[in-house]
């Protein structure tokens, strides 16, 4: 977690010096600059294209979109979060040409002023961290993730997988800071009801168990 | 103040950010306490909150750096006319111009490093009638007796023979060569025995 807090905040300093030195024409250092954001950019592309191989295209894109315009970047803004807000421009550009065939099947039924009732109520027991290091777990989460509607998934990856704060999460979608937390709201509920049958029961007793607890 | 299970879903975001004011915070609290579901509802939230900070969620796939980075090659020209770019151009021309005048400079391009007999005849008078043979390189005074194949021998002048290739006798022109006094061969390191290799082996 500390590590991937330092690569989400690169001391601003040398960051501002080096876009200033790239700006004055030192374009070689421009792969410097951007290193520490592939993850950001890609996990943003991804969380709204759904698939690897156009989520890197999206994210190669980006960056090529931010050096050509890297003049017009204004240190007032963060370059975190103005390189966020490339990516999801471009990736919703990029959707709207293709108009992807996959459906996203949580956006029925979805009234975004209304509630939202949580449809399971199975008690969790505290995640521990280590279970992520087992793939399977990972890929239900991603796969959860991936049944969001597109504008829950983009808060949600923008907030809590990027730890963007509501400010820049609703600046770099163009959308109210208000929106942002219905929308955060609604995909933190849905996604614990979609990991319910697994998160709330079987994975973690099994890793406890695994780990000598006994899970009774 | 009382909260029902709506309200506390509704203010769970809030409620994980500490975004929240102090009243409905212990309303949600007291709530939670003694309601199951909203227990389970609030910690099954905080655990999708906590598991997905987890940047292992996506990974960058793999080769994902070198793609990136070839694409931004392409893309991307290294700058031209900056002060570093010109620093290292004229750093290379500094080696090109320092390689040369090394190269031309003492212990390689000294005459007295070569062998007496090897010496340009630069001091034998130009013309000088000497005697060369076909099959040997040197040339001799005439009736130096170690002059080859003396069936074969032509006079020509001093000048001629060396403009033909031919090099001064050691022996009988000894006398028009740098002395052998003069030749200094200051612990030769390997690179001048090399070259010294097969000027010797021309001798044999």
């Amino acid at each position: 977690m500390s590590a991937q807090t330092a690569s989400l905040n690169p001391a601003p300093k040398s960051e501002e010096i080096l876009i200033r030195r790239i700006q004055d024409g030192e374009s070689e250092l421009f792969y410097d600059l951007i290193k520490p954001y592939q993850q950001r950019v890609y996990a943003t592309a991804f969380a709204i294209m759904r698939n690897e191989s156009d989520a890197e295209d999206v994210a190669q894109e980006a960056f090529l979109k931010a050096f050509k315009h890297l003049a017009q970047f204004r240190s007032e803004a963060r370059f975190s979060t103005w390189l966020t807000q490339i990516t999801v421009n471009e990736a919703r550009m990029r959707k709207r040409r293709g108009r992807s065939s996959v459906e996203d099947p949580m956006t029925e039924h979805e009234d975004e002023e209304g509630n939202y009732t949580p449809r399971d109520f199975a008690d969790w027991r505290e995640i521990p961290s280590e279970t992520l290091e087992r793939k399977e777990v990972r890929e239900k989460l991603a796969e959860a993730l991936a049944k969001l509607g597109e504008k829950y998934r983009e808060v949600f990856v923008l907030r809590d997988m990027q730890q963007l704060s509501i400010e820049q999460t609703a600046k770099a979608l163009g959308i109210s800071a208000a929106a942002v937390k219905t929308r955060l709201l609604r995909a933190r509920l849905m996604l614990r009801d979609l990991l319910s049958p697994g998160l709330g029961g079987g994975w973690s007793s099994r890793l406890l168990f695994a780990k000598g607890n006994k899970p009774w | 103040m009382v909260v029902s299970c709506e309200e506390v879903w509704r203010e769970i975001s809030n409620y994980l950010e500490g975004d929240i004011e102090p009243g409905l915070h212990a309303a949600v609290e007291e709530h939670i306490r003694i309601c199951k579901h909203c227990t389970a509802v609030m910690a099954g939230t905080k655990n999708v909150v906590t598991l997905y900070a987890d940047e292992r969620i996506i990974e960058l796939p793999a080769g994902f750096d070198n793609r990136l980075r070839n694409r931004l090659e392409e893309h991307i020209r290294p700058s031209r006319g900056t002060y570093l770019g010109w620093m290292i151009a004229a750093a290379a021309a500094l080696l090109v111009v320092g390689s040369i005048e090394v190269a031309n400079s003492a212990p390689y391009a000294t005459q007295e490093l070569r062998l007496p007999h090897a010496q340009p005849g630069k001091n034998v008078p130009a013309q000088m009638v000497v005697v060369v043979s076909d099959d040997s390189k040197l040339f001799h005074t005439p009736g130096c007796r170690f002059i080859h194949d003396k069936a074969h021998e032509r006079n020509l002048t001093a000048s001629e023979a060396m403009h033909q290739g031919f090099t001064p006798c050691p022996r009988c022109l000894k006398k028009y060569l740098p002395d052998v006094a003069v030749f200094r061969p200051v612990t030769p390191d390997v690179g001048e025995l090399v070259r010294l290799a097969p000027v010797q082996s021309a001798m044999h």
